[in-house]
């Protein structure tokens, strides 16, 4: 198990580091000259040597990976063109925000998709099961921006229940923010929604039909033990893998939630930085977004292991 | 036995599937009753509506089944009528079904005390107290370490295991009825002796009643007090496992004898008789007898009129409107003989066709980090360890032995479908390449292949004229027109009609789509045909016929076999010459009648004592203990020692066994020699009952 982890963690590495230089490689080919995004049209040709002179932009493309690699791993991520700030309180501040996005989205989506998709599964092919997969698949099947907008017309402007505006200050806690947080995190929840429940509804449904179902009904345990004890932990096997996975689109997948609700989260600082043709920051978003997809896969993978005794990890 | 009380009385059960708007009755009419200590046997084919009646009584009928007519009593209480909540507690206490797949019907994902504790509870006892009672439970199946197997899940553990663990689940709160539902179908006939002993020695003496659903009118005759056949969702015939070897009525009963080959009957001698046709579908049933269609007896009035169920003087009960006929011997209910097929078709010594020499497959099995760091040899799964088979020309080679011995893994390095480790395989006198990719199509074209399951060998969107024309034009090089003819009597071949090439294997019965696999084998005329296990999934009748349909296509075409199975009376019926492997080698081999008869390897003894059968059922048979050994970790010396019945002593766990001949062609590996070896088989042989040797046969 330990070696698996050690396997796996050894090949995270290769990946980011793969990424990194994907990453470096194409922000050196975006078109436009930083040295003239940063000083404007007008600046002077010596200004701008002695910028790029500054910036390294004048050595080899080799050189100016590797040490800009070496100075992402010391923890010195740049400064930002942009704003003139360090790129990792920014990224790391904003990375809070989104974490903060993503706890609230699966402690609403869990278990509700869960009990959907369970009831949906026990009740396969009758009227309630078709309610549940034609209303989640409705939720699915509007856009973000829309599905936002409606709660934002009426949950906030005519209930006045929660604010329309997630535009939280740095450094807010997550209690103190909670009323903010609520209506993007719907909005998430409804995009997992369908997928989610019909996942749980598949697994059930499969499960149902396994001969240990018979064995444990014949055993004469009632109905809520059977689907309980026997069902549940097998057909949510699948379910809890997406789940691990869709946090890490969660972290850095929610560009037009966040935008919608001008929610400070890392999509709406990555399209500020692409905006900004900011690339010291666009480089760490990525970079840490790989770093949480990878982390989040390798966590559903031990989840799973751990939750599935025929798994052996090697 | 009337002074045995009744357990379950089953009367006029009627059990119909709902499918759209028709309903049909699967289960027609059907009344029995087992008293307390009483075994019933359920002998069916597919479609005989015998697991139907099992679920029935189980009250657990798919949701689109109906109990329609009739009652179920259980101790009086008719349990058609029972609301769930009471059927729970009966579920609990009284009723327990042992299931035929016994991997499935455990949990994967909770250990295996945690599921027999489930079943043992009564919701108050200290948990230590009911664990100690899960384990004595374990100890009664005669598991010996039952504290590792209640830590263990599912999936460690082997098919006889995962059964006994049922089995334990299921005599757990000692129930007034128990239902075994084919028990043993999917495990090797080794641990299927086993469990059969174990079910007999458990179930002596007690007051439970048992059903006993199978197939296998053996296994049933060997275990029951009374046998009940049941033919298309009727009851046929009911009467007493003597009468059953003795004078069987219902021509269905003798046409099922007829089509099981006994051990030592043998194709070229003694044909099976199959039964013709198929079983009659639920929505087209006949007016008259259901059976009346396939019976070789039935007359006008068979087709009329529909048969009572009738006592016979002997006790037992028979639908048929000639019983009394059938019984005073005045006419002769079996099938016609099928025309004598030209017996002996090869030559033993003759050149041989297909010639495997110390045949290699070896898997690696993955190293871990630390190991490849420490350079820890990389470990193999031993699959076929130095094989050498030979099977002469218009021969049949029949390869037996455990699942896991290896043999079908030989069997796909021979056509090259899993690389050879080392060794040589030769095909008249050309060297065969490991792979299929580096054979060219003259070698596809002669040597060719059966696989056990028809259903996953056909391609579902494929009709049958597609998958027999693609053969004949890529392999024998024919027209698209030419290999639409060529197709058509392909299948009259395995007497199918032509009207079949534009059906899909969805359309197609079991036995048909077997029938189009071996009709597509044969498409290219091969010279040596592997037959893997292809008729094991096929119901008796069936069987027979395409058994019967091998041998006639043998003396037609004059291809080779090599017949893989685990069926010792399938293969002595088919085979020439017979192998044995056991763990990646062959311990024995020689001719089908040699390998009948003492002496044999100690592990071919045990396959042919574990065989069931309607004949002969002594107790002294021979059980081999523990399951197959792993093929990672080989035992050292002899690799049968660790489960030999015969074990000598220190030389069998630490030297290799030498090859002992005892007559031309029949060799076997073991350190007993010949004579000491007959003297102990030829003893113990008499209460195992081997079959005879007849006049004349052993000189053959």
């Amino acid at each position: 198990m330990s070696r698996y982890v050690a396997r796996r963690l050894a090949f995270l590495v290769i990946t980011l580091l793969l990424t990194s230089l994907i990453v470096f490689v194409v922000t050196q080919w975006l078109p436009g000259d930083v040295a003239r995004v940063i000083l404007g049209r007008e600046a002077s040709e010596p200004a701008l040597a002695a910028l790029r002179a500054e910036l390294g932009l004048d050595k080899p493309l080799p050189l100016q990976y590797l040490s800009w690699l070496g100075r992402f791993l010391t923890g010195d991520w740049g400064t930002s063109y942009s704003t003139g700030l360090p790129v990792r309180d920014l990224v790391l501040e904003r990375a809070g925000n989104s974490t903060m996005l993503a706890g609230l989205t699966l402690l609403i989506a869990v278990p509700l998709s869960v009990f959907l998709g369970v009831v949906a599964g026990l009740k396969a092919d009758k009227p309630l099961d078709a309610t549940i997969s034609i209303g989640s698949l409705a939720v699915v099947g509007l856009p973000e921006f829309v599905t936002g907008l409606i709660l934002i017309e009426v949950l906030a402007l005519r209930l006045h229940l929660f604010p329309a505006n997630s535009s939280i200050r740095p450094g807010t806690g997550f209690f103190e923010a909670l009323p903010q947080l609520v209506l993007p995190a719907l909005t998430a929840t409804f995009v997992l929604l369908a997928y989610v429940t019909r996942l749980t509804r598949a697994g059930v449904v499969e499960e149902m039909r396994q001969g240990y179902v018979r064995t444990a009904t014949l055993k004469g345990l009632p109905r809520r033990t059977v689907v309980g004890r026997h069902v549940l932990r097998n057909a949510l096997l699948p379910t809890i893998t997406v789940l691990a996975i869709s946090f890490g689109w969660l972290i850095g997948g929610l560009i037009v939630i966040e935008n919608v609700f001008n929610y400070p989260g890392l999509g709406r600082l990555m399209t500020f930085a692409i905006d900004r043709r900011d690339l010291p920051l666009m480089q760490a978003i990525t970079l840490l977004t790989v770093l949480v997809f990878a982390l989040a896969n390798l966590g559903a993978d031990l989840l799973y292991a751990a939750l599935n005794p025929r798994i052996r990890l090697e | 036995m009337a002074s045995f009380s009744n357990v379950l009385e089953i009367d006029g059960l009627t059990v119909s599937y709902r499918r759209g708007q028709k309903s049909l009755d699967a289960v027609r009419n059907v009344s029995f009753s087992i008293a307390a200590g009483q075994s019933y046997g359920l002998v069916g084919e597919s479609g005989s509506g015998k697991s139907t009646l099992a679920l029935a009584i189980m009250q657990y009928l798919p949701e689109n089944g109906l109990v329609t007519g009739g009652t179920i009593r259980l101790g009086g209480q008719d349990l058609a009528a029972l609301p769930r909540e009471q059927m729970q507690q009966v579920w609990r206490d009284q009723i327990k079904l042992v299931p035929q797949d016994p991997g499935a019907s455990l949990n994967p994902s909770l250990r295996i005390g945690d599921q027999l504790d489930e079943a043992l509870c009564d919701g108050n006892e200290a948990r230590d107290e009911l664990r100690q009672r899960s384990l004595e439970q374990l100890r009664q199946v005669r598991i010996a370490d039952p504290e590792r197997v209640a830590a263990s899940y599912p999936h460690q553990l082997s098919g006889g295991m995962q059964q006994r663990v049922l089995i334990a689940m299921a005599l757990a709160r000692q129930p007034s009825l128990l239902i075994l539902d084919e028990p043993t179908t999917n495990l090797d006939v080794t641990t299927e002796a086993v469990i059969l002993d174990l079910v007999r020695d458990l179930v002596h003496g007690q007051r439970t009643a048992i059903l006993y659903v199978s197939h296998n009118l053996g296994v049933v005759a060997s275990i029951c007090d009374r046998v009940a056949v049941l033919y298309a969702g009727e009851l046929v015939e009911d009467l007493t496992p003597q009468q059953l070897r003795r004078r069987p009525l219902h021509p269905y009963t003798l046409g099922l004898l007829d089509s099981v080959p006994r051990l030592g009957q043998r194709a070229g001698v003694d044909p099976l008789l199959p039964i013709a046709g198929t079983i009659a579908r639920l929505d087209a049933l006949p007016a008259g007898c259901v059976f009346a269609p396939r019976c070789p007896i039935a007359q006008q009035l068979c087709r009329d009129l529909r048969p009572e169920l009738e006592e016979t003087p002997e006790g037992g009960l028979v639908r048929c409107h000639r019983w009394r006929e059938i019984a005073a011997g005045m006419v002769d209910a079996r099938a016609d003989r099928p025309a004598a097929v030209a017996s002996q078709n090869g030559v033993s010594g003759a050149a041989s066709a297909l010639r495997t020499e110390a045949l290699v497959k070896h898997f690696p099995v993955r190293r871990t980090l630390a190991e490849a760091l420490r350079r820890t040899p990389a470990r193999q799964v031993h699959a076929v360890d130095g094989v050498s088979l030979q099977i002469g020309q218009q021969r049949t080679l029949g390869l037996v032995g455990e699942s896991g011995s290896g043999k079908t893994t030989a069997a796909r390095c021979i056509v090259g479908l899993v690389e050879r480790t080392g060794g040589q395989v030769t095909l008249f006198d050309i060297a065969l390449a490991p792979g299929l990719d580096r054979r060219d199509a003259a070698v596809l074209r002669r040597l060719q292949m059966v696989f056990q399951n028809p259903e996953e060998a056909l391609n579902p969107h494929r009709t049958v004229g597609d998958v027999l024309q693609r053969p004949l034009m890529r392999l024998m090089g024919l027209s698209a027109g030419e290999a639409r003819q060529q197709a058509g009597e392909l299948l009259e071949a395995v007497r199918l009609s032509s009207a079949y090439l534009d059906r899909t294997p969805g359309q197609l019965s079991g036995g048909e789509k077997q029938r189009v696999a071996i009709a597509r084998a044969f498409a290219s005329n091969p010279d040596v045909l592997i037959l893997d296990e292809s008729v094991s999934a096929l119901d008796v009748s069936v069987q027979a016929s395409i058994l019967n349909l091998l041998t006639e296509l043998q003396a037609e075409q004059g291809s080779a076999y090599l017949f893989i199975s685990h069926d010792l009376a399938a293969v002595s019926y088919l085979a020439d010459d017979i192998a044995v492997m056991y763990l990646g080698q062959v311990v024995e081999t020689g001719s089908a009648e040699q390998m009948l008869h003492p002496p044999f390897h100690p592990y071919s003894e045990a396959l042919l004592s574990a065989v069931p059968r309607i004949d002969a059922a002594g107790p002294e048979r021979i059980r081999l203990p523990g399951d197959l050994p792993s093929a990672i970790d080989l035992p050292s010396g002899c690799r049968f020692h660790t489960r030999c019945p015969r074990l000598l002593g220190d030389i069998c766990r630490t030297q290799e066994p030498p090859w002992q001949e005892t007559a031309p062609g029949h060799r076997y590996r073991c350190h007993i020699a010949p004579d000491e070896l007959t003297a102990m088989q030829v003893s113990s042989g008499e209460q195992n009952g081997w079959p005879r040797r007849e006049m004349g046969e052993a000189s053959r």
